[in-house]
């Protein structure tokens, strides 16, 4: 049931950073509300990032409707390990990053082919044979995605990618 | 200063320090050491159950009728699995719990060890907030920010799970005073400029209404005072939902009755029709909305609840107000004075006199019968023949509990103790031994159906062990008489499994149980006989024989708007009748 006076057909997707304390079973808290509440996870991407405080940030790509992504905030907020909710895509603008690594096989014309588009797309060559690369690749969503596509007639072998990491522009903090 | 002990002491002396009078729990492998301690102690008083659910309602019962933490001690395995429909229960209705649980030492964990199960794993979607404590050292700060998360904010269940190496593991003791929770600070006062938007909207309203909840029995007894003051200082009519009925008295003129689903006439229309909804601590369930498109269309909104996750969840509002309900009431009473507030007189009078001709249907009639007791009028007995006695009422979950809400008159918070967001059979039984834990000389009385309390019958036994005088009301008509009521909504009246064959003779099971047994089965034997039960100082299991096909009405069918009502006068006994929508056979 659609909430009332909701637009259940404007589907938004936003990039929520969330600050937890780095505890057993927060992760499995956070997922779980996901798939308890019927919420989308496009991406998720979790790591320790002030040591000092034992504190993970969290980066989780979501898809829903306006008020369904109020309450995402709202239900994540509510968790009693979270610090802070911040939904950066209505801070607008923010950055969002991601880490691929792209493994190609082939020779001859295909393998000269695949590490001239590597070099344009400024990927490293992070491993090598005579018949393989693997490739480590950062950046937007759509230029890995590009990337790979390129790679697809060129002997993509395999893919494995970290999902998002954002964090708004600017000097404040989230 | 820190003290060196065991963990198990810990779990006595941080009991203790929180003011915890009664737990309610039964013993198991992995909680022996606590049990141990239990024994060489006096300060707590043990509630020994006869299964874990019952543990998890009598604490749920006890809690709601005191507005303190209610507790439970159960063991690994089996024991955190019993407690897991309490747990729900307590999460859905937002009562404060802290719930103990033993578990296989450490170093056993994720072995499939005996009675060894995921406790925190299990319980993380029906808590608040669970903890699992590797290190004794962890061990009191843990418990004592169980007792600060359960009661704070909006209330819940907390799971604390103690593996057994470390209750007998020794390690620095620290008392409540040192615990601040690092993350957890609930906002309980609300933001002025909203407060100061709402007053103006209820001030300018030509036809308002309060719809309240469990909210306000939460908030604690100075809530409902200040309710209390704000809707007679307007003048405006009130309703509430059934987690919230005796925050406001229902006899006074300005009260509706409850609404939503099985409520009545006149406050549904009011939701209906009204301009200017003043929601307090209530949050818009869909057994009170039905069907979201019709609900209340022309209002404007305002919603005072203290979880940010409740406000726009269902019902986008105009004015939401974070905070805690009596800071909130506190602050629209002082407003209102400070303003001398002039309202609409003309336009309340004319909606007060609308309201008038609803309530004139009056929704709530029956057809009486001299040769059957009828299962409303059995209520209204009860309530007439306690009416200046110190009562608390819980019950099962059914018809008799929507006949209970509808007949039986409440004045005062923490009177009444129901599960309304889960819904689950069985909670009466053992939250009346919670309640009467708590109040050992009042009166408290479970409403029950026959079906409901087959499920949790056995604390009978706790009852009777721990002298507590509950008298077990049920209305026993020999069908799951709501499933029964449904099946004729929905499914062409064809029975499938709501009658119950091979009920028990509950006079003997009464005796059985050492406690009195007494039935009524005519209309003109029932006051006679609810005397001798409450004369009775003994726990009693009162079996009223009712008319066995009654339906509870009025009913808003699911899939349907607050203006499509049925009532009793439309329909014979067993014949509904009545074609639910395609989008309403889906609804529950």
């Amino acid at each position: 049931m659609p909430p009332m006076n909701d637009r259940p057909d404007i589907r938004e997707q936003h990039t929520l950073a969330v600050l937890t304390d780095n505890e057993p079973g927060v992760l499995a808290r956070v997922v779980g509300l996901f798939s308890g509440r019927g919420y989308n996870i496009d991406s998720l991407t979790v790591s320790e990032v002030v040591h000092e405080r034992n504190l993970s940030r969290m980066t989780i790509v979501t898809t829903g409707s306006p008020m369904v992504i109020e309450q995402i905030r709202h239900q994540l907020e509510r968790l009693v390990p979270v610090h802070d909710v911040t939904d950066l895509t209505v801070k607008g603008n923010a950055i969002a990053r991601e880490l691929a690594l792209i493994k190609v096989a082939g020779k001859g014309e295909k393998r000269v082919e695949a590490l001239r588009l590597a070099e344009a797309f400024r990927a490293q060559v992070v491993d090598a044979s005579t018949d393989h690369f693997v490739f480590e690749l950062t950046g937007r969503i759509s230029k890995v995605e590009q990337f790979i596509t390129l790679m697809q007639p060129l002997g993509l072998v395999e893919v494995a990618r970290t999902g998002i990491a954002g964090i708004a522009r600017g000097a404040g903090p989230m | 200063m820190a003290r060196i002990m065991t963990g198990a002491e810990m779990v006595l002396e941080a009991l203790a320090d929180q003011g915890v009078e009664h737990i309610f729990g039964y013993p198991g492998g992995a909680v022996l050491p606590i049990y141990d301690e239990l024994f060489k102690q006096d300060r707590v008083r043990h509630i020994l159950v006869r299964h874990e659910q019952g543990a998890a309602h009598a604490a749920e019962g006890y809690a709601r009728s005191t507005g303190k933490v209610g507790v439970l001690l159960v063991t690994s395995g089996p024991g955190a699995t019993n407690a897991v429909t309490g747990l729900t229960d307590a999460l859905l209705d937002s009562i404060p719990l802290v719930c103990i649980t033993g578990q296989v030492a450490t170093h056993l964990i994720g072995n499939d060890a005996f009675q060894e199960c995921d406790t925190v794993g299990i319980t993380r979607p029906c808590t608040k907030h669970n903890y699992l404590v590797r290190d004794v050292n962890d061990l009191a700060r843990v418990l004592h920010e169980a007792f600060y998360v359960a009661r704070s904010g909006r209330p819940g269940p907390v799971v604390v799970d103690i593996p057994k190496d470390v209750q007998f593991a020794k390690g620095n003791y620290v008392g409540p005073s040192k615990v601040v929770h690092k993350t957890y600070r609930p906002q309980l006062k609300g933001n002025p400029q909203s407060i100061r938007d709402a007053v103006d909207l209820i001030a300018s309203a030509k036809r308002p209404l309060f719809y309240t909840g469990g909210g306000i029995i939460n908030s604690g007894p100075a809530a409902s005072q200040l309710l209390r003051e704000l809707v007679r200082l307007t003048g405006y009519p009130i309703t509430s939902t059934l987690m919230g009925l005796g925050a406001y008295p229902a006899d006074d003129p300005q009260w509706l009755g409850m609404l939503g689903m099985h409520g009545t006439y006149e406050a549904n229309l009011a939701m209906h029709g009204c301009d200017v909804m003043i929601n307090i601590g209530a949050r818009f369930d869909d057994r009170i909305t039905g069907l979201l498109k019709g609900f209340s269309p022309g209002s404007k909104k305002i919603h005072v609840d203290i979880d940010p996750s409740s406000i726009n969840k269902v019902v986008k509002v105009d004015i939401p107000i974070i905070g805690d309900c009596a800071h909130v009431l506190e602050e629209m009473v002082r407003l209102w004075r400070a303003r001398a507030v002039q309202n609409d007189k003309a336009a309340l009078k004319k909606w007060l006199a609308q309201i008038e001709q609803w309530r004139g249907r009056n929704s709530l009639q029956y057809k009486p019968r001299r040769d059957v007791i009828m299962p409303q009028y059995a209520i209204q007995r009860l309530y007439a023949l306690t009416r200046d006695k110190d009562v608390y009422i819980t019950t099962e979950v059914g018809q008799h509990q929507m006949w209970a809400a509808q007949f039986f008159k409440f004045h005062e918070p923490n009177r009444w103790m129901t599960s309304g967001g889960l819904g689950t059979m069985g909670y009466g039984l053992p939250a009346a031994v919670g309640v009467q834990t708590a109040h050992p000389n009042s009166l408290v009385i479970d409403i029950a159906g026959e079906a409901s309390v087959l499920m949790t019958m056995q604390e009978m036994s706790t009852a009777v062990q721990h002298d507590l005088p509950i008298k077990i009301f049920i209305l026993n008509n020999e069908y799951m008489g709501m499933v029964r009521q449904w099946q004729e909504l929905l499914h062409g009246g064809r029975y499938s499994h709501s009658y119950t064959h091979s009920l028990p003779d509950f006079v003997k099971l009464a005796e059985a149980y050492q406690c009195v047994g007494l039935r009524a089965e005519k209309p003109d034997e029932l006051d006679d006989l609810i005397l001798e039960m409450l004369a009775t100082p003994k726990p009693v299991i009162f079996d009223c024989r009712v008319h066995k096909l009654a339906n509870c009405f009025p009913m808003i069918p699911s899939g349907e708007a607050h203006n499509k009502m049925l009532m009793d006068d439309d329909f014979a006994d067993d014949d509904i009748g009545y074609t639910v929508s395609e989008e309403g056979k889906v609804m529950v």
